[in-house]
């Protein structure tokens, strides 16, 4: 894939996508620039995942196109395996494989599918295990780590691969509020290194100081979408307004909208 | 008489143990012991089996059954694929194979594996003799059952490892192969002991195809030693010899298990 500068790093358009006779993404048009930390928010069921999913051809749309990096994904003949190699993911659950040691979670994939050999293929791991601060675990499984820390893993078993860009979906979402920070503080440090990332979230602080850009979907589409500043603290639609107030203080189901934009600005 | 709960349990317990302790004395003393260890244990008739009985038919069974567990190991991992793939006339063919190898006696298979198939095919042998018979006729057996659990264990394994998998760029086979099955084997390790220990026994059907005095088994050396020496005490050797496989495989089955519990 190569990365032309006039070209976004991913290029949405017209994207639908039905399961069964259920409409849930329902025509986005999304280009997200190189080196631009796209944050998209939205009430569950909204088809953040699906959208997500659908870049990386988790998901197949139904109809509509999908550039990455200029390799439309969307195209039959396309090596999704290929492509796939390009676009980091990280998922709420983790997904670490329980059966390899964390070092092993790293160089698995970079020696079947890149071909790299052991002593490169650790090398590489090793400078992104010590990048998420997890350096000393390269031998403990999976299921002897935090949360937290099996979210980092995640993270640097993605990076391995040199992504071009890299996707998130709600990282932080199955993790005890004290862990989250490490996570993010992870994230924040890849943003900073111009680092493409699509990320699903509900850390409106996280989208407020990491994302060049929010988008809010509601009910399988773009909302509105602009700077943070002005989605998180003067949204224009009513439904961001009554998310963001739902959100931003969840013991009041019905709280006035416009508290909501003072309470984040 | 009023007993507490806890009280009234543990006097039920005893009286359990006391009548099976009963019963079991009873039996005991009611045996004839000196026809018993007559026709079960002449030391003699034991002395005069060993070595073979160990360095031949023991070991000849061990052959056997591993041959047939790697042959039904690898047709099972197969047809667990087919019966998954998104291809639907692979899931027909391997549903159909399944549901006819679970039908059918393993007995009648090996049969007609031994003496079909040189039939068929007059100018070809199955490689590896005896033991290559044994390893095809109670393999495509063990292959149905083995589909069967391996499917479960493959479905088992929670989607997000083949999405993050294929999301790191592996092809779906490299992803079954690295990720999916391993997680999947661990799973299935106990019912697979069953049907390892199955074929242990199911491997005394290799007399069927007319086995030699290097080929012999277990179960076939204790039925010539019986006939010849008109005595049953080579059928306690089978058995305990028999227990010399299945009891250490338990063993190691259960330090697997533990061994993989730390991964999981
Ligand atoms: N594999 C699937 N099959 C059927 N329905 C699905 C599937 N995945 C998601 N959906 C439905 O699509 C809608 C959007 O889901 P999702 O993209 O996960 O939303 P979000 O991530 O915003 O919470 C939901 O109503 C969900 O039930
Ligand atoms: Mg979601």
């Amino acid at each position: 894939m190569s990365a032309r500068p006039h070209q976004p790093a991913i290029e949405i358009r017209g994207l639908h996508k039905s399961f069964g006779r259920i409409e849930v993404l329902k025509g986005i048009d999304l280009d997200v620039g190189h080196g631009e930390v796209v944050c998209v928010i939205g009430p569950s069921g909204s088809g953040k995942s699906t959208l997500l999913r659908c870049v990386n051809l988790l998901e197949e749309p139904t109809a509509g196109r999908i550039r990455v990096g200029g390799v439309e994904v969307t195209d039959p003949d396309v090596d999704i395996d290929t492509v796939r190699r390009g676009i980091g993911m990280v998922f709420q659950a983790f997904n670490l494989f329980p059966h390899l040691t964390v070092l092993d979670n790293l160089t698995v994939a970079q020696r079947r599918v890149l071909r790299r050999d052991r002593t490169g293929a650790e090398r590489i791991a090793r400078e992104h295990l010590a990048r998420v601060g997890l350096l000393e675990k390269e031998a403990a499984y999976p299921a002897q780590l935090s949360g937290g820390q099996q979210q980092r893993v995640a993270i640097a078993r993605s990076l391995s691969m040199a992504p071009q860009l890299m996707l998130f979906d709600e990282p932080t979402s199955s993790l005890d509020p004290e862990l989250v920070g490490d996570v993010l503080a992870v994230m924040r440090g890849l943003a900073e290194d111009g680092m493409t990332m699509m990320v699903v979230t509900h850390e409106m602080t996280f989208a407020r100081d990491v994302a060049d850009r929010v988008v809010f979907m509601d009910g399988g589409g773009i909302v509105e979408q602009g700077p943070p500043a002005e989605v998180l603290s003067r949204p224009r639609h009513e439904r961001t307004r009554s998310f963001l107030s739902r959100v931003l203080d969840p013991s009041h189901v019905a709280g006035p909208a416009a508290e909501a934009g003072q309470l984040i600005g | 008489m009023k007993l507490r709960r806890r009280q009234r349990e543990r006097l039920i317990l005893l009286l359990q143990y006391a009548v099976f302790a009963a019963v079991v004395a009873a039996v005991l003393s009611a045996a004839d012991w000196g026809r018993l260890r007559e026709a079960f244990f002449r030391t003699d008739i034991i002395a005069s089996m060993f070595p073979r009985v160990i360095v031949v038919a023991l070991r000849n069974t061990v052959v056997y059954t591993v041959a047939a567990f790697a042959f039904g190991l690898i047709l099972g991992t197969v047809l667990a694929l087919m019966r998954l793939s998104r291809v639907a006339p692979y899931r027909w063919v391997a549903t159909a194979y399944i549901e006819l190898f679970r039908g059918l006696p393993a007995l009648l298979v090996l049969f007609l594996v031994g003496y079909g198939i040189p039939i068929a095919f007059p100018d070809r042998e199955i490689p590896g003799g005896v033991i290559g018979q044994v390893a095809i006729g109670l393999g495509l057996t063990a292959a149905a059952y083995m589909a069967e659990t391996i499917r479960a264990g493959i479905q088992a394994v929670p989607k997000g490892q083949m999405e993050a998998a294929r999301t790191l760029g592996m092809s779906y086979l490299t992803a079954m192969r690295t990720i999916i099955i391993p997680q999947a084997f661990r799973i299935v390790i106990p019912p697979l002991t069953n049907e390892l220990i199955l074929l242990t026994k199911d491997s005394s059907l290799a007399y069927l195809l007319g086995v030699t005095a290097q080929t012999i088994e277990i179960t076939k050396m204790g039925r010539d030693t019986l006939n010849d020496m008109v005595n049953a005490t080579p059928l306690l050797v089978a058995g305990l010899t028999y227990l010399l496989i299945t009891l250490p495989l338990s063993q190691v089955v259960r330090r697997l298990e533990l061994r993989y519990a730390k991964a999981r």
